[in-house]
């Protein structure tokens, strides 16, 4: 089963919740924790892994040639991201607007605009004595995200088996990153906060996850600040609540010392158990 | 000298853009034929990225010899600009069409 776990709203706990669950239902299952938040993936900060593993990442970018080209423009007229710049007798290229579509490589009279190889970012493997931990990682300065994070699910599901929980920790946002983290998962959590901002974006990531006809539940991280918008608007929406996780100033001290919280704290636990229940009354329905 | 400005109506009237890729208009001024052109940009609107470049391209396409702008043309547009050999003038975001080519003419504008 495939499980990811975003939020509209940075820093609600995506992150937090990703780490301890993982690790708590690896007490018990085969687990592999994915961070596909390539932009900036902290999961292992939690984890200390043992290193496997790491493989470079490449993406395509078309390399122009000038000896062949005739200056139709036509690369520049099909390519829907101003990737390329005609000027005088020069074709520009942006790689960092480029989406490695292709369009323009294929559809070029003369060939003059092969496409190349070049690294985007690293992928990496790690394991602890409970999961294998799988993380992509963007160059600093590289903008497009969803390549790599493509290729670090390709990775995950040739290496494990299908009876292996895979957990997806999401990028923030309800922009292509996170859709193409969430696009094959059987099952998403949508982690919030119980503040007016929390309620905003969780609502965006509702419409997000709902345009993709995905199964999903909340969880309501730093429950007890705030208001109770989120849970009424739950309510309204008939949208599971799987977990209400207490804020708590011993929480934040554990995640500021980069150590797990579930193992110290009881109520935190608790949580977690309510939410491998629900999966595994999902799970069992789903068969 | 043809000289571009960063426009929000199609006409010399208009008052000026001060951004650069998200302009909705160019006008150009050709100071020799007196001719002026306009280039609709308004498309860009309903795109997310790559505005600066997709601009620089019609700066290219319209031969232009200076920009007269507001706040400046980001990193990719910069790149293009600059090996096209365009001279660029910003801080003409807030005034009309006509004032700002009576301020590139006193030389009061800031090159980028």
């Amino acid at each position: 089963m495939k499980i990811a776990i975003a939020s509209g709203k940075g820093g609600t706990g995506k992150t937090t919740l990703s780490t301890n669950l993982a690790m708590f239902l690896g007490e018990r299952e085969r687990v592999v924790l994915v961070d596909l938040d390539v932009e900036e993936p902290n999961s292992n900060l939690f984890l200390n892994g043992e290193f496997l593993k790491k493989e470079d990442k490449m993406k395509m970018i078309p390399q122009w040639e000038s000896s062949t080209c005739t200056h139709c423009n036509h690369c520049v007229e099909i390519c829907n991201f101003h990737a390329l710049i005609a000027i005088a007798n020069e074709i520009l290229v942006f790689p960092n607007l480029c989406h490695s579509c292709y369009a323009c490589s294929e559809l070029c009279p003369t060939n003059s605009l092969p496409m190349e190889a070049q690294k985007m970012g690293e992928l990496s493997h790690f394991r602890t004595q409970q999961i294998d931990f799988v993380e992509g990682r963007l160059n600093i300065g590289e903008e497009q995200a969803v390549s790599l994070i493509s290729q670090t699910k390709k990775y995950v599901e040739k290496y494990f088996s299908d009876d292996t929980l895979k957990l997806y920790d999401s990028p923030p946002g309800t922009s292509c990153p996170v859709i193409e983290s969430i696009k094959d998962a059987d099952f998403v959590i949508l982690v919030t906060e119980p503040t007016p901002f929390g309620l905003h974006d969780l609502t965006l990531a509702v419409e997000t996850t709902r345009a993709l006809k995905k199964n999903f539940g909340v969880v309501i991280n730093r429950y007890g600040m705030g208001n109770d918008d989120v849970l009424s608007y739950c309510e309204k929406e008939a949208i599971p609540v799987l977990a209400k996780i207490p804020h708590s100033i011993e929480a934040a001290k554990l995640y500021s010392q980069g150590k797990l919280i579930y193992k110290e704290i009881e109520t935190f636990k608790d949580e977690m158990q309510s939410i491998a229940l629900y999966l595994k009354q999902f799970s069992k329905e789903r068969a | 000298m043809k000289i571009a400005f960063t426009t929000k109506e199609p006409t010399w009237d208009s008052m000026m853009e001060a951004r650069f890729g998200r302009a909705e208009y160019v006008v150009l001024y050709d100071e020799e034929s007196g001719d002026i052109t306009i280039h609709n940009n308004a498309d860009i609107a309903a795109q997310e990225h790559g505005a600066g470049p997709k601009m620089a391209q019609a700066m290219a396409d319209l031969k232009a010899d200076v920009i007269i702008t507001g706040n400046g043309p980001g990193e990719n547009a910069h790149a293009v600009l600059s090996k096209m050999g365009t001279t660029i003038f910003v801080g003409a975001g807030e005034i009309s069409v006509s004032d700002a080519y009576k301020a590139y003419q006193e030389n009061r504008l800031e090159k980028f």
